[in-house]
Parts: C-alpha cells; structure tokens; sequence
C-alpha cells in the first residue's frame, strides 16, 4: 500500500479519478459505503440500549469465527456469520444470570470475549503460521474484497436493514423505557434477541473489510457523534448513518494516497467529529449558562 | 515440567500475574468496571507497539499509556462518569492509533517483524527470562499489595458509595487510585496472557467469585485462589498438549471456572434464596 501522497494533485476530478482507477479500490469504496449504512444504522440503536459492550464483544469474536473458517478450511464468509451468530445467542443466554444483575452480566461477557479471542489465537497456532494473515484478520485489508464479495454485502445489508425498519418502532420503544414498554406488551426479551442476531449480522459482515478490532470504530462512534446531536431517531439514525459513510470514504481515500492503514484514518477521523461535536456542544452550554441560571 | 528454567520462570511470574488480576478482577466486577478494564487493556496494545515502534522498552510503553487513560478515565469520572458510549468511543480511536503504530515498526527501518504484535496481544509467558520472571513477580505482588491496602475503603465506596460519602471517604481518590492498580495490573498481565485476554483473567475469577458468595472479603480471597488455579493449571496443560498455547488455556480454564460457577448459581436459585438487605451487606464489610 506505498502509494506515495506525492500522487495527490490537488485537482479533485483528476484525484477521484485516479482513485478509482483501480477496480480494487471502486469494490473498496462500494464495500465501504455498504458496511458504513449498516454499522452506522445498527449502531445507533446499540449506542441508545448502551450495550457497547456486547457490540464490542460480538466484533471480536468475528476474529475466531475467520480463524477457525480458514483451519477447518471453511468459507470465511461461514466463519464469521456463525461465530457472530452464536456469540449473539451466547450473549442473550447470558444477559441475565441468576442473581448478579449487571455486574454479573458484564462479567459473563467479558468472559466470553476473552475466551473466544483466545479461541481464535489457538486457531491461528494451530494453522501454524501466517502472520500477515492474522493481522488483517484483526485490522482488516481492503485490498482483494471481490465483486462478488461485494454483492453479498450488499444483500447482508439489505436484509437487515429490512428487518430493523420491522423491529425498529417497538425496538425503539424498549429501549428507551424498558418496564414501560414490557406493561404495555412488547415482548422486550425478544426483541433483545432480535437486536443481538441483527448486530451480530452487521458485525459479521463489516469485520470482512475493517477486521474484528475495527468494526467497534464505526459501530459505536459516528452513532454516540450523533445523539450528541440531537435526541430525535430519524435525524439520529440520518446523521449517524452519514458519519459513518463520510468517515469511511474519506478514510479510504486518504490511505489510497498515504502510506498509514485505513483503520487508523477511520478510527482518527470519526473520534475527531466526536470530539468536536462534544467540545461544540460545552462550549454553547457555557455560553447559553449566563441566561439560563442567573449566578 | 519444572525442571525447565522457562517453566519456572512462567510459573514465578504468572503466579503473581494471576494473584494481582484476582484481586483487581473482583473489584473490577463488583464496581461494574468491566468495559473499562476492556479498554485499559486495548491501552496496553498501543502503549507496547508505540514503544515498539519507536524503539524503547516495551515495557515502559505499557505502563505509561494504560496509567495515563486510566488517570484520564478517573478525573474525567469525577463530574461525570464515563459511560461505556464515551469509554467505547475512546478506545475505538486508541486501536486506531495501535494499527498506526504496528505499521510504522513493521515498516520501519529497525527491521521489526509481525511476531512483536503477536507477542503484545497474546502475551509470551513461556518467553520470559529469569530477570523479566522477577520482575513481573515483584510488580504483581506490589500491586497486590497495594490494592490489599485500600480494599477496606474501595469495598465500602463500591458497594454504596452515598454511605461512604456520608462518612467522609474521599471517594474520587479511592477511585482514581484504584484505576491506576487496575492499570498496572493490565500492563503487567499483558505480558503474560496479553493485551486481548486479559479481560479474561480479571473477568471470569472475579465474575465467579461473585456468584458463589456475597461476602465480600471471602469473593476477594476466591476470585484471586480461581485466578491462580486457572493460571497453573493452564500453564501445566499448555506443558502437556505443546499445540496449545499457554495463554488460551489459561483463559480457557478462567472461562470454564466462570460457567461452572454460573451453572451452580443458577441450580442455587431455582429454590428462592432471601435477598440480604443492604444493611446486612454492609455489616459484613465490617466483619
């Protein structure tokens, strides 16, 4: 990935052009802006049930799913649904266990995730090698993602985004007021399960480009950048889904022309809207102060 | 097996490696910190590679870059504490910087190769000399130490922190102070399991010991006697089985030990147990 930055010529048509040119990078673009839809989308609603750590949790275990995939000479593509899959049906097995509350709930998932991390590092020993393979794995290339790679993407998000615009309403209801959404006869436990498969989905489907320690970066910031925003779903939903393309496609961009992975750009610049939005948003707090609450 | 210089010094060091993770891993558990010592231990991936990458001991990285969030996480937490959603977001951009650093050392002209990134997040306890043994024992046990000489406070400010403020606890120090344990710790266990399955040896023992009592001193002492068990015997079946590695089997058995322990909670619970109320919870502290 030495493309030199020297490349850039400041002309925006002549530099998209070039960016383009490769049909690798175009499958990059358009695989990026599928998983950015997605995770953006997903992730708001995680961010909203604050279950950041079972998103985080999920995206992990992506990383044995491929790994143990590639030993037992599996599709990938199998690899990372199942594990994600299963880790969902774990996580909503174990999201109550008796008598601990949330403590004991974070517990169990920590402990999932350690075990299935160190699961995928057995794996990767066991296939006795191949390094390069295990980083990207965990962080993700996109160089090499196929035209047809691409269109199962595609049908992946398409599929759920069908299906949280289905749950999306109640969902939003028990999120926001769990008890008073169970009295009013949602089924509340059920749609926590849908929830963690859906997540489990995108989180499956978007570790193929960004790799399993990255998927977290566009699940959970462009979504916390946006309910800092505003508190309303269609707008949050909106902006959160925006972030997460911008951050995607610029960050693409710039590693095509620099010589620093795409993770770092992507993580960096949707941690720096989100700091930007929160030093915005004290600083008008600050100002609107002296109206408000008379000293 | 202990004939071999290397087993003894994993055994020297992750003894006190497992010892220390008890400990913090109780806490970490009872205070609901869990996804903090997740990112604490994320921390400690970038930390080591940005000492890589620029050529000092790997070491230092690590503690330097786990104390530093951790402080960042403690003061930030005083007007108000961090959510996951801010934590999340944190140590997103932290791996970010972890991919960035890992590029630079492989790239770099020190001729580095991809096994130090291997080596950071699945730890090389099988790898440690006589001299890093010692000193990993040393810091453990201080950290031990340390935590063992705040734990009265931290288990009153933990299981109600109104109380405590009541009685004139400096409850952000104690916080604070016990982030920066917790960091320490982390460091340290990277260097045995690894940055990715550390959570696994504060998580599952604490996690566990939480389950099979409510007295707190009792869980302490259990949670850091099923970090140990998890640890020699991990240690001693990764002797045995040479394809698996020692920090999966650690981990492994740290995880078995949590879902055992779950499965009798949840066997105890089919026959209703009274709830003890708060006061007697508390009275038990003091006990």
């Amino acid at each position: 990935m030495r493309i030199e930055l020297a490349g850039l010529s400041l002309d925006p048509v002549r530099d998209l052009e070039q960016l383009t040119e490769f049909s690798f990078m175009a499958q990059a673009l358009e695989a990026g802006a599928i998983v950015a839809v997605m995770a953006g989308a997903i992730g708001w609603f995680m961010v909203l049930r604050r279950q950041a750590f079972a998103g985080h949790t999920l995206s992990v275990v992506a990383f044995p799913g491929a790994a143990g995939a590639t030993l037992a000479g599996l599709p990938l593509a199998l690899g990372y649904f199942g594990a994600c899959g299963g880790a969902a049906l774990v996580l909503a097995a174990v999201s109550r266990p008796a008598g601990a509350g949330r403590a004991g709930e974070s517990a169990a998932i920590g402990a999932v995730q350690a075990f299935g991390l160190g699961l995928g590092f057995l794996f990767v020993t066991l296939y006795s090698g191949q390094l390069n393979g295990l980083e990207s794995l965990l962080f993700g290339t996109f160089l090499g993602i196929t035209a047809a790679q691409v269109q199962t993407l595609l049908w992946v998000a398409v599929a759920a985004l069908a299906a949280l615009a289905l749950i999306g309403r109640p969902l939003l209801f028990a999120s926001v007021d769990e008890g008073v959404a169970r009295a009013a006869g949602v089924p509340t436990g059920l749609l926590g399960l849908a929830f963690l498969l859906l997540l489990g989905l995108a989180v499956a489907a978007t570790a193929q480009i960004t790799g399993a320690l990255l998927v977290f970066a566009l699940l959970v910031t462009p979504a916390a950048t946006a309910q800092q925003v505003t508190a309303r779903p269609g707008r949050g939903l909106a902006l959160s889904v925006g972030l997460a393309l911008a951050v995607t496609w610029i960050g693409l961009a710039i590693a095509y022309f620099s010589p620093y992975p795409v993770g770092f750009w992507v993580t960096s610049l949707s941690f720096g809207a989100y700091v930007a939005v929160r030093l915005g948003r004290a600083l008008l707090a600050r100002r609107a102060e002296p109206l408000g609450v008379p000293a | 097996m202990l004939a071999h210089e290397f087993m003894r010094n994993a055994y020297l060091a992750g003894s006190f490696v497992a010892l220390a993770c008890g400990l913090v891993g109780y806490f970490v558990v009872l205070r609901a910190q869990v996804f903090a010592g997740d990112a604490l231990s994320h921390v400690a991936f970038t930390g080591a590679l940005a000492a890589a990458a620029a050529g000092i001991d790997i070491r230092l990285g690590l503690f330097v870059a786990t104390i530093a969030v951790a402080l960042g996480m403690g003061l930030l937490g005083e007007r108000a504490r961090p959510d996951d959603v801010v934590i999340g977001s944190v140590f997103a951009w932290v791996l970010g910087l972890g991919v960035l650093f890992l590029s630079i050392f492989t790239s770099g002209s020190s001729g580095g190769d991809g096994t130090a990134a291997v080596r950071v997040l699945f730890g090389s306890i099988l790898g440690l000399s006589a001299g890093d043994a010692r000193l990993a024992a040393a810091i453990g046990l201080l950290a031990s130490v340390a935590l063992l000489a705040i734990a009265r406070p931290l288990l009153f400010a933990s299981v109600d922190p109104e109380v405590a403020r009541g009685l004139g606890l400096p409850l952000r120090a104690i916080g604070v102070g016990f982030l920066v344990v917790l960091a320490v710790v982390a460091a340290e266990a990277t260097q045995a399991v690894g940055a990715l399955l550390l959570l696994g040896l504060m998580a599952a023992p604490g996690g566990a010991a939480r389950l099979l009592t409510d007295s707190p001193w009792r869980g302490l002492a259990l949670s850091a006697a099923l970090a140990l068990g998890a640890m020699w015997g991990g240690l001693a079946l990764s002797y045995e089985v040479a394809s698996v590695p020692p920090s999966f089997a650690v981990i492994a058995l740290a995880t078995g030990l949590f879902a055992l322990a779950a499965l009798h909670a949840k066997l105890r619970s089919s026959r209703p147990a009274e709830p003890l109320p708060a006061a007697s919870r508390l009275s038990r502290i003091e006990a």
